[in-house]
């Protein structure tokens, strides 16, 4: 068999939990980008065949653990992440930047939306559209870090 | 199929208390994760203790002994006081008082989710601190314990819209419940009638009552009292006292008193 440096996605993954629970200055904490997503996204765009909803579910419960969270919340959104990243992975890879950048912002939007309808079952108030800002913030992130992404896993020839 | 896992798991978890075990087995392996987070702050505050000039220094240093001086005056005049509150105390026959001790932790991460104000600290099971155990800063009570791990546990702050403490006025006594309001730096007293006397300015301690927080810790400061006729009750804003923000250290508070549930 020959190696395919799978140890490339656990480095990122635990790269991305670090980023998510690194301290921020109070007033920017809304305006972190979603890490774990797009780190989830990225994955499955780049290996349908290889990795599926059960490799975001884990990677989910794991940043639930991390940051906190209600056990499950992370899962389930990046579950159901995955299953629209393995849906629609054909058509995305034809989209030019600008295209990717606006799905990204579509798919992030749907994780925060899991996420703040499970805060608001666990009785936490529930605040205006601010909980879409890591939405926007991961989308314009996507440009910058995909390239590096693909070209170091490219070279690693992770499969 | 892994939704319906996910979806059952986060309704056992808002619901029931049965994943707290397994939380707390994790809570060690997450540690680590915040200490690292952190470990760029700390280089910088170590660099900065390391690269100031001798005259810096000093200066502190002869700062720090004034301060030890005045502080030593102070806590000589408090043992005697100390000790005549006891005997008064004997006198009257009433409850004996606890005696505190504390632990000095440091803040190794806050909770990346802005909504809850949580922070983990660098103290966990192994060096005492429980559940329910209050923590505060040099200026205030925080919050307390809500999770332990071996070596790090997470703290509510009081700040968070979930938590509520008990309060009294120190000027006249007067009892209240302070609530976080998920700012930073408020809090709110919840059913105080218009009529009650409590004014702007007014110092909140915390009462002792419910029994999770030791009595007589300093909690805010009203900032301002709105009293609406139209309304049953007055609209009462505390600043807190802790620095919810800044503070890097802070005290954890073990009573030597294993339960102090029941009859307080």
């Amino acid at each position: 068999m020959e190696p395919n440096n799978r140890w490339f996605i656990g480095v990122t993954v635990l790269l991305a939990l670090l980023l998510s629970v690194m301290p921020l200055p109070y007033q920017w904490l809304w305006f972190r980008p979603a890490f774990v997503a797009l780190i989830v996204i990225f994955w499955i765009n780049r290996m349908p065949q290889s990795l599926g909803v059960g490799f975001a579910w884990l990677v989910g419960l794991l940043e639930d653990f991390a940051t906190g969270a209600v056990l499950g919340t992370h899962a389930l959104a990046l579950g159901a992440l995955a299953y629209f990243c393995l849906l629609t992975y054909r058509r995305t890879r034809a989209f030019n930047p600008a295209q990717q950048l606006m799905w990204v912002f579509v798919l992030v939007g749907i994780h925060q939306v899991i996420g703040n309808w499970v805060h608001s079952l666990a009785g936490k108030p529930v605040p205006g559209l601010v909980f879409l800002w890591p939405a926007l913030t991961s989308a314009l992130l996507w440009p910058l870090v995909t390239p590096w992404l693909d070209r170091t896993a490219g070279r690693l020839q992770v499969r | 199929m892994l939704g319906l896992v996910a979806a059952a798991l986060i309704v056992v978890n808002i619901y029931t208390d049965w994943l707290q075990p397994v939380r707390d087995r994790v809570a060690s392996f997450v540690a680590p994760l915040y200490w690292l987070t952190d470990a760029p702050g700390r280089v910088g505050e170590w660099a900065g203790e390391q690269l100031r000039t001798r005259e810096e220094i000093e200066e502190e240093n002869s700062r720090l002994r004034r301060q030890v001086l005045l502080l030593e005056q102070r806590s000589q005049l408090l043992a005697s006081v100390k000790a005549e509150n006891t005997q008064l105390k004997e006198l009257m026959n009433s409850a004996e008082t606890v005696d505190e001790r504390v632990l000095v932790a440091q803040i190794i991460g806050v909770s990346p989710d802005p909504l809850e104000h949580v922070l983990v600290i660098d103290k966990g099971r192994n060096h005492g601190i429980r559940l329910g155990t209050p923590i505060m800063d040099a200026s205030g009570l925080l919050g307390q314990v809500i999770e332990t791990g071996p070596s790090a546990s997470r703290v509510l702050l009081i700040t968070d819209p979930s938590h509520a403490l008990p309060v009294q006025v120190l000027r006249n006594s007067v009892r209240a419940v302070a609530e976080g309001t998920g700012d930073l730096y408020r809090l709110k007293l919840r059913h105080v009638a218009n009529t009650s006397d409590v004014r702007e300015g007014d110092l909140l301690l915390s009462s002792g009552l419910g029994g999770r927080f030791p009595a007589g810790y300093p909690v805010g400061e009203i900032m301002s009292v709105e009293r609406d006729p139209g309304k049953a009750f007055a609209d009462v804003e505390v600043q807190p006292r802790g620095r919810m923000n800044r503070s890097r250290f802070v005290l954890a508070v073990m009573s030597e008193r294993e339960d102090r549930g029941g009859t307080e």
